[in-house]
């Protein structure tokens, strides 16, 4: 009796410093495989909203993925009116409009192509199209692009870090 | 034992510390086959040396592979092609073994669901064969993405990003899982890993679990007839060999095994020398680029079904549906609640419709996935996605009328 106690204690000492074992090598697992410090620290891009042309859809890159810039056209502005959900996505540097988001599609995440004439993006994968400011006109993408975190400095737009203005769209959820 | 005496040959020395007449006997000469099995029956031997084939030619392919994003493509393209003498050789048995080998796994399967080998205490068989489908999956995967061309990376991009769930949008899982924003050096040097590593060994351990999980209840036979392995091996033991039921595995089963291998592997290097080019796809020639999609985006074709699944329905749904696919072959000795272990033509009309009408589903969702998302095949794709997940909601009620035979 004495003896079976002794070794019921053994067994539960031994699987309490095992378990202890087991959660720690876990996260040590876990955390090997996040992202690394550098990877982390390269995830900042500014883009000079200066440079760009009307209409002209110019791709550039952050954290990898490519950022779609497209400053809007009277025309695409004056298409826009009267839409808020459209209007809501619009980010204004001094007197001019853009288009800002991660060039991926929501569904799979290809990267759809833009179409000069129409006006919209459409994704060869699985066929599902994106007006000029980034709302879905086909599915299956399940919502718009997303628009990545911005901080606006004078005429710059700073990738990565969030700015006041990327805060209100993102509780307003008109991105995630 | 411990008792050790002088040995009289190198066979004794041998015998008296590791046992290998017993385990000749337990593996091999006393391993009883049924006489009533025919060449479908092969496919595992055919596996076991596509494996093998599979491993050597990796290991040759290893010691020249680089796994950084800045040399990954040239190692494979252009050390491993052109410069490695036979380099080529050893490149193309694996990728036409990576895609054979699925051909026959899929063969395999499908001859133990039409023959009723999952049954009556073979369930453990047929469980461990459809993890061993999934881990070799998740190892053709990994292998795919290697050698870091266009499709390797978006394949990458598009798989990983299942894992966000749709709708629940676990982006920080996603994150984790790449150790990067988009798939990077990180991604690569793990899936490296997997591919080298981790996932063969959990490969060769589950093919050790499958064979163990045959040892007991036995391999099925071409009538699904209960044999009494013991009464019959006795039989075969005192000399009734015509009379018995079974033979042995070695050397008497083995040499038909071995002439279907022979049969396998001539055309296996038929492809491998002439016809090479159907598992490269000209897409995954293009260095990865994250700044530019491929027009079309399609996986190899042993997964085009599944994939096809997964495409016609919203993110979630087919997500969902595409879970479902991935997972239902594991519970199909669960589901079929008949009490026949025969073949499906002989089970009754029911599932004899089940069982053609699933096969042929499978080809049309295959053949769905590798086309356009357009029109009349969107179309067909959806109504073959909804037969294939309403047959397996069908099949435990078809099989539980089903009259003993």
């Amino acid at each position: 009796m004495e003896n079976n106690s002794r070794r019921g204690f053994m067994g539960k000492a031994f699987g309490a410093v095992a378990a202890v074992g087991a959660v720690g090598s876990l996260v040590a697992m876990k955390k090997t495989w996040d992202p690394l410090p550098s990877v982390k620290a390269a995830g900042f891009t500014t883009l000079d909203m200066t440079t760009y042309q009307e209409g002209v859809m110019v791709t550039e890159k952050w954290r990898g993925k490519p950022i779609f810039v497209l400053k809007k056209s009277a025309e695409v502005m004056e298409n826009e009116k009267g839409n808020p959900e459209a209007e809501a996505r619009n980010i204004k540097i001094g007197n001019d409009n853009f288009m800002v988001a991660i060039g991926l599609c929501t569904h799979l995440g290809c990267i759809p192509a833009f179409r000069p004439d129409e006006n919209d993006f459409l994704c060869a994968c699985h066929g599902g199209m994106f007006d000029a400011s980034g709302l879905v006109k086909k599915v299956p993408p399940p919502r718009g692009f997303d628009i990545p975190p911005f901080k606006i400095d004078g005429t710059n737009l700073i990738l990565g870090e969030v700015g006041p203005e990327w805060q209100s769209m993102k509780d307003n959820g008109v991105t995630l | 034992m411990a008792h050790f005496t002088k040995a009289t040959s190198v066979k004794d020395w041998l015998n008296q510390r590791l046992a290998i007449d017993k385990v000749e006997k337990v593996m091999a000469s006393e391993y009883w086959i049924p006489k009533n099995i025919n060449f479908l029956w092969a496919m595992g031997m055919v596996l076991v040396v596509t494996f093998v084939l599979l491993l050597v030619s990796g290991i040759f392919l290893l010691m020249y592979y680089v796994p950084t994003v800045d040399e990954a493509f040239y190692s494979v393209n252009y050390t491993i092609m052109r410069e490695v003498d036979f380099g080529w050789l050893w490149r193309h048995i694996h990728g036409v073994a990576a895609s054979v080998v699925f051909l026959v796994i899929y063969i395999h399967m499908f001859t133990g669901i039409y023959y009723g080998s999952y049954k009556k205490g073979r369930e453990m068989i047929w469980i461990s064969g459809m993890l061993l489908f999934v881990t070799f999956s998740a190892e053709a995967f990994s292998g795919y993405m290697l050698p870091w061309g266009q499709m390797s990376y978006w394949a990458g991009m598009v798989i990983t990003n299942l894992f966000a769930g749709g709708s629940l949008h676990a982006d920080g899982l996603v994150e984790w899982i790449r150790g990067d924003y988009v798939p990077a050096q990180a991604f690569l040097g793990r899936f490296f890993m997997l591919h080298v590593l981790l996932l063969p060994l959990a490969i060769v351990g589950l093919i050790g679990l499958h064979f163990a999980a045959l040892r007991i209840p036995h391999v099925n036979n071409q009538d699904g007839e209960e044999i009494d392995f013991d009464a019959e091996s006795k039989k075969y033991l005192d000399g009734d060999k015509a009379g018995s039921k079974v033979i042995r595995f070695a050397n008497d089963f083995m040499s038909k095994d071995i002439m279907v291998v022979g049969i396998f592997l001539i055309f296996f290097f038929y492809l491998v020398f002439w016809n090479y080019s159907f598992a490269l796809d000209p897409v995954n020639f293009d260095p990865a680029d994250g700044l530019k999609t491929p027009a079309h985006i399609y996986p190899e074709w042993y997964f085009l079904w599944s994939y096809e699944i997964l495409r016609p329905f919203n993110i979630d749904l087919g997500l969902i549906l595409f879970g479902f696919a991935q997972v239902i072959f594991v519970f199909l000795p669960f589901l079929d609640r008949s009490p026949n272990t025969c073949p499906a033509n002989r089970r009754g009309t029911m599932f004899k419709v089940w069982f053609w009408l699933m096969l042929s589903n499978m080809i049309i969702l295959t053949a769905m996935g590798k086309l356009p998302p357009e029109g009349v095949f969107s179309t067909i794709g959806l109504v073959a996605a909804i037969v294939f997940v309403v047959q397996w909601l069908a099949l435990p009620f078809i099989t539980s009328r089903e009259k003993k035979v």
